[in-house]
């Protein structure tokens, strides 16, 4: 930990906070609007990764976790009207609940099939909103009465900060001893659990932490947004998104996968000009990146300072 | 009457979803590669097929020609550009290239759903079918479009049964699915029975896709829901298993059927979802799995 504070990458991310901090200064509400957007993006992808690059398990349903935290706020808000604090940490507290029953089952399998298991999640949360659609809104979304705030600057530095808070602390856990056990259980099940890990429990750890982060940021996102909708929060497409900015930005170094998520919402927006070939680019962009360099940003950035 | 009528409804549903997953589990089964642009190219071919018939007035029989056609292609491709690089690279450790097979052909899949979606809009497309009409199978109305669809799925299942089982190039598939390295150590080039099974899986998947568009029509919304159908059939039968996702074809198409008939359409996929969590807790390696 210590080398930490006096490495490059301590210093370039405390940089990009700090410039990133005074943006509401000079920047329009719609660009802020959509930073603020990435950063709840950038935490959706860090706690996949935290997930996957060390646990080694692809949650293909991160949306799951998403979903069930943002709707249980927003449902909790629309229909008791509780302050939008505690319905945001119920919603984390939900999410938490229902990452813990989906990984017992889920945990049991591997490879492939916990996969599935993590996917099927996601459609059966999908079927359920659209069913129950009384209570939550079906496929129109549901609308919620409150919000954090509507200043566009106020809703950037909680974003920021949200995020930042995050990332410390995913990143502390995935460089302390647990984060050590967790990537030698990804890796090798077998000799980690020869040498007295439990890893049954490292990785229900680790999921349990990534569905507080994940329900956490969905519930933040849609007192953001002000609705919560299937296409926002729940969608195997948003998921595929989270998992393809984590892949972009770097598995195995959390931050990358931030970085990742900034880099996929700013670069969409970019090529809003090509109207609907955006997606193909982006997608197009991100398998070169799987191809060529499948480190990612971040991963290929570190290994060129490690040789230098 | 309610029941024959599930029975046949069912029957071509579930006809169809066998031939869409027979492929994708035959290429499991060899080279351990999951293809998450399946759906993508199944649409693709629906789209070809289409695209062929409608725009270009080629013909139906020449239509479904062309879809078959494109799907092998862009199967080729899949497994060229995106899957062959992938287990190549030195650069990705091995333990991670399953992950990184599934993440290359997810996008790959999404990237040839945006050029659909860019070229023939998102719009519903229904194939024109190659047999028109209605009979009466007692007393049951059924389009002959719903007949010929289960009867062609059946036939090719059959071809594809000779084809593994019968034919020299069949078995050494076979062989590469049992012991990649026996079948080397034997002198055949691994790489050219993987071309074999991509390009099997292409043929297999372009008819599939060409029937779905046919028979229910297809869009390019249509992408995520028939992958995660057919890894779910393949899943439930067992990964590998051909005679398993047969079955669990037959299970899955009557329980959506059965739900869609009896209790209400909007409810369709939920027991089937079920199902596939109940089996992966009590029996992980599906029905008829090996692992």
């Amino acid at each position: 930990m210590a080398t930490f504070f006096s490495s490059r990458l301590f210093f370039v991310s405390l940089a990009i906070v700090v410039i990133a901090a005074t943006l509401p200064l000079y920047v329009s509400g719609y660009i802020l609007g959509l930073l603020t957007v990435a950063c709840y993006f950038g935490v959706f992808a860090m706690a996949w990764d935290l997930l996957f690059g060390f646990a080694g398990e692809v949650n293909f349903g991160p949306t799951f976790l998403i979903g069930v935290g943002a709707y249980t706020a927003g449902i909790l808000n629309n229909q008791y009207g509780w302050s939008v604090y505690l319905c945001i940490l119920l919603g984390a507290a939900a999410s938490v609940i229902a990452g813990f029953v989906l990984a017992l089952p889920a945990l049991r399998v591997r490879g492939p099939y916990f996969g599935l298991t993590t996917l099927v999640a996601v459609l059966m949360l999908q079927n359920f909103i659209v069913v129950f659609a009384d209570l939550t809104g079906g496929e129109i979304g549901l609308t919620i009465p409150d919000v954090i705030t509507i200043d566009a600057s106020a809703n950037y530095w909680i974003a920021l900060g949200f995020m930042t808070i995050s990332a410390i602390i995913l990143y502390g856990l995935s460089q302390s001893p647990i984060g050590l056990v967790l990537q030698a259980s990804g890796q090798d099940p077998v000799q980690a659990g020869a040498l007295g890990f439990n890893i049954v429990k490292h990785k229900l750890a680790a999921f349990v932490v990534s569905a507080f982060f994940s329900g956490l940021s969905g519930a933040l996102l849609v007192f953001y947004f002000g609705t919560a909708s299937v296409g926002t929060v729940v969608d195997v497409a948003v998921g595929v998104n989270v998992i393809v900015a984590a892949v972009l930005g770097g598995r195995r170094t959390v931050l990358g996968a931030a970085l990742g998520a900034i880099f996929l919402i700013v670069a969409g927006e970019f090529l809003r000009p090509t109207g609907e070939l955006a997606t193909f680019i982006v997608s197009a962009v991100a398998l070169l990146v799987v191809l060529f360099f499948p480190g990612g940003f971040l991963g290929a950035a570190l290994s060129r300072e490690a040789r230098s | 009457m309610l029941a024959l009528q599930i029975l046949i409804d069912g029957f071509a549903v579930s006809a169809l979803y066998a031939l869409g997953a027979t492929g994708f589990t035959l290429i499991f089964g060899v080279s351990g590669v999951l293809n998450l642009s399946h759906g993508a190219i199944m649409v693709l071919a629906a789209v070809a097929a289409w695209a062929a018939a409608s725009v270009l007035q080629v013909g139906t029989y020449a239509g479904a020609g062309i879809g078959v056609a494109t799907a092998l292609v862009a199967a080729l491709v899949t497994y060229f550009a995106v899957v062959q690089p992938i287990q190549r690279s030195n650069r990705i450790p091995n333990e991670e290239k399953e992950i990184f097979v599934l993440t290359g052909t997810l996008l790959w899949g999404i990237m040839i759903q945006e050029l659909i979606a860019y070229f023939f809009t998102n719009n519903a497309k229904t194939v024109l079918p190659i047999i028109e009409g209605v009979v009466s199978i007692l007393g049951v109305r059924t389009p002959q479009n719903e007949i010929f669809t289960a009867v062609v799925c059946c036939l090719v299942i059959a071809l594809l049964w000779l084809l593994v089982n019968r034919t020299r190039t069949g078995k050494a598939v076979l062989a590469a699915s049992m012991n990649p390295r026996g079948v080397t150590l034997l002198g055949l080039e691994l790489t050219n029975i993987y071309i074999v099974v991509w390009a099997i899986y292409g043929i297999l998947a372009g008819i599939a896709g060409v029937l779905l568009g046919m028979f229910l029509g297809v869009s390019s919304y249509s992408v995520g829901p028939l992958t995660a159908s057919a890894f779910s059939i393949v899943v439930l039968g067992g990964l590998g298993s051909v005679s398993g996702s047969l079955i669990a074809a037959l299970v899955v198409g009557y329980l959506e059927t059965l739900t869609a008939y009896m209790i209400s359409p909007a409810y369709r996929t939920i027991p089937a979802l079920l199902l596939l969590v109940a089996v992966m807790y009590v029996r992980p390696q599906g029905l008829l799995g090996r692992r």
